[in-house]
């Protein structure tokens, strides 16, 4: 039942699957009509459904934004999508003031079955105002909840599970994965849609990572498997809610606690996922858990600069191997 | 102009002038805290353009907006109730003054940041042209909100894509302390909506019939998919911004001279000539019915009071309930524990 498909081509199946099922659905952004969306992801679907159901609009980032708020106060189910994660800075008003707080603050009357998609991370070269991770930001908001799919697979289930949510979802699409391939099965039942899942199983330490930096946590596992470290890997898939329990019931068998995230590591995701599990487990961690994310820099555009401002599979590797050696580490 | 719809709106701007009164000796009094953004003074706007309005159409508005709300038929103890923050509020007792709800009728919300409600009109109107329905939109916004950027986007949007969007502009002067002509190039705000191609027009926002009726050709053209268009109506707020404000950015005198012409004064005054549709005679209510109406919402605002001081406090599950009101059918991650 499986099918090879690129990341960019499961979120357009998954579209055009929740459109063709539900009038109510529809896409707006910059270029996502005519043109087939910057990364392809809504590529044949204005042919197929037209101009008001996958809308171009103009460069007005808050206000196409704002407008998928108030479509989904009367029960349709916008996808908007913001071109990149950078350029949601300009729509947070309408991301965390309204979209997150009108359910709320209306003591519950309205949903927001909205669903914003962005890409983000670090890509190639394209400099600091491009190459931005905003996870840290959004997840301080109460009433948003964030997927971060690092698969095809994934990339489709969540962002089916998206658009059939209630909620405000934001998708957190990384642009470095949309050629990404992998096996996707269309029909399959999927698990819910934050629920974490085990990449790899290991003994000695467990790796928490999500969106691209979970492939190179993966990757990282092969290297250390040949040293004789067995890794286990998981992958979030959502930052929130974060699947804690998943990440304890590995942390009490591997005693060790390595967070590999891409974004800045002051005040990021790694530093809740820390906090919190070191609440939990405490009582059985051997060493203290050990973060790996980006440096507190601007993103270089010099490319070999960009690549040492994130985590790699060797950073990784060393970092396990740091971890092991640890003073309390047996 | 019908004598029984004179009487609805002569009705409307008592109870919005009474109502805020109340609230704000409530507030004075001690009964409640947070802002508190009263309407004395502009009550001509809300009642002429929403009496001009249908049940179907949605109201967005600000955060001064319980007379907007009243007006589209939230009960008033529901809505003093939420100024309360009581759990029979109309939302709750999780919005406050600044962020009444009603699904039911409509109302789309009160919103604090300025220029929010430009975005959600327009997304409110796209989903009534997707659902291809004659509905139309009502957009309050105060001239301070006419220099955000959601402003023009909006108006680019819902002219670009003729969104059955009436935006209605209360130019009361003053966004908070600053006069309009300290902050705005061009204070006509009407003649903004020409950038985008779009009907604008401004009226006398004291004068309750004058609005209504341009309200209600207005309203007409947008109903039968002739666009976006733009009323901007002049009018003054009699109290401060919020009840934190000492004014003293404005006379006194200023002050006076609005408050003699003010919408209520001009209807007792009989200032508004309202004559009958057929024979051309005055409608002009005498002072028996004038009476009538005072003690009728005189008791209408009591009764509100009432019902919000007897309305319980909500209790935190109430706040868990309403975060997690559209994800019952859902699971989020296995059977979590709440809100770790």
């Amino acid at each position: 039942m499986a099918e090879k498909l690129a990341y960019w081509q499961a979120l357009n199946y998954a579209l055009d699957a929740e459109m063709a099922g539900d009038d109510s659905v529809f896409v707006l952004g910059e270029d996502v009509g005519l043109y087939g969306g910057a990364y392809r992801v809504t590529e044949g679907l204005y042919a197929k459904y037209g101009e008001w159901r996958v809308r171009d609009t103009p460069i007005s980032e808050n206000s196409f934004t704002g407008l998928g708020v108030g479509a989904a106060m009367i029960g349709l189910r916008p996808v908007v999508e913001i071109m990149t994660t950078n350029f949601s800075l300009l729509a947070l008003d309408a991301i965390i003031n309204m979209a997150a707080k009108i359910p709320f603050m209306s003591g519950g009357q309205f949903g927001m079955p909205l669903v914003v998609r962005m890409p983000g991370g670090v890509a190639k070269s394209l400099a600091a105002q491009h190459s931005q991770r905003l996870e840290h930001t959004l997840m301080n908001v109460p009433g948003l909840r964030i997927a971060v799919p690092a698969t095809p697979q994934d990339a489709y289930w969540q962002l089916r599970q998206a658009i059939a949510s209630d909620d405000c979802i934001v998708l957190l699409e990384h642009e470095l994965l949309y050629g990404e391939k992998g096996e996707v099965d269309l029909q399959a039942a999927s698990p819910p849609m934050h629920q974490a899942v085990v990449r790899r199983t290991g003994r000695d330490l467990t790796i928490v990572a999500y969106s691209r930096m979970a492939n190179l946590a993966q990757e990282a596992a092969d290297v250390l498997a040949g040293e004789g470290l067995d890794a286990e890997v998981i992958d979030l898939r959502s930052l929130q809610p974060i699947d804690w329990d998943l990440c304890e019931k590995s942390l009490r068998k591997t005693r060790h606690l390595l967070i590999v995230e891409e974004d800045c590591r002051f005040a990021g995701a790694g530093a809740e996922i820390a906090a919190t599990l070191t609440e939990r487990c405490f009582d059985v961690l051997a060493a203290a858990p050990l973060r790996l994310g980006g440096l507190g820099l601007p993103t270089p555009f010099n490319a070999a600069l960009e690549a040492v401002s994130i985590p790699q599979v060797d950073d990784i590797v060393e970092a396990a191997r740091q971890l092991s050696r640890s003073p309390r580490g047996t | 102009m019908e004598r029984d719809q004179l009487r609805g709106m002569v009705r409307d701007l008592l109870l919005a002038r009474r109502f805020e009164e109340r609230a704000g000796q409530a507030y004075s009094e001690g009964e409640f805290g947070g802002f508190l953004h009263l309407y004395p003074g502009e009550e001509a706007v809300a009642v002429g353009v929403l009496h001009a309005a249908e049940p179907s159409d949605y109201v967005v508005s600000t955060y001064r907006e319980h007379v907007h709300a009243l007006v589209k038929g939230v009960p008033p103890g529901r809505v003093m109730a939420e100024l309360y923050g009581r759990r029979d509020g109309c939302s709750g007792g999780m919005g406050g003054s600044m962020h009444l709800f009603d699904r039911e009728r409509r109302f789309m919300g009160g919103y604090a940041i300025v220029g929010e409600t430009f975005p959600v009109a327009i997304g409110i109107a796209y989903g009534i042209v997707m659902r291809k329905l004659s509905e139309a939109v009502i957009c309050f916004f105060g001239e301070g909100a006419a220099n955000q950027g959601t402003f023009h986007e909006s108006l680019n949007m819902a002219a670009l894509w003729r969104l059955p969007v009436l935006f209605v502009c209360e130019n009361n002067r003053y966004q908070i302390g600053t006069e309009v002509h300290r902050q705005s190039a061009l204070p006509e705000i009407h003649k903004r909506a020409c950038a985008y191609g779009m009907p604008g027009e401004n009226a006398d926002g004291m004068d309750v019939l004058a609005v209504h009726e341009v309200a209600q050709r207005m309203l007409r053209g947008i109903r039968a998919g002739q666009g976006p268009q733009l009323l901007e109506l002049n009018t003054y707020r009699f109290r401060g911004h919020s009840m934190a404000d000492a004014g003293a950015y404005r006379s006194r005198a200023e002050v006076e001279s609005y408050k003699r012409t003010g919408p209520l004064q001009r209807v007792e005054q009989d200032l508004v000539a309202p004559v009958d549709r057929l024979t051309g005679s005055s409608i002009a209510l005498d002072q028996t019915t004038m009476q009538q109406l005072r003690d009728e919402v005189e008791q209408i605002v009591e009764a509100a009071v009432a019902f919000a001081e007897a309305s319980p406090a909500p209790a935190l599950s109430d706040a868990w309930d309403a975060l997690d009101a559209n994800r019952r059918h859902e699971t989020l991650v296995r059977p979590e524990p709440r809100h770790g």
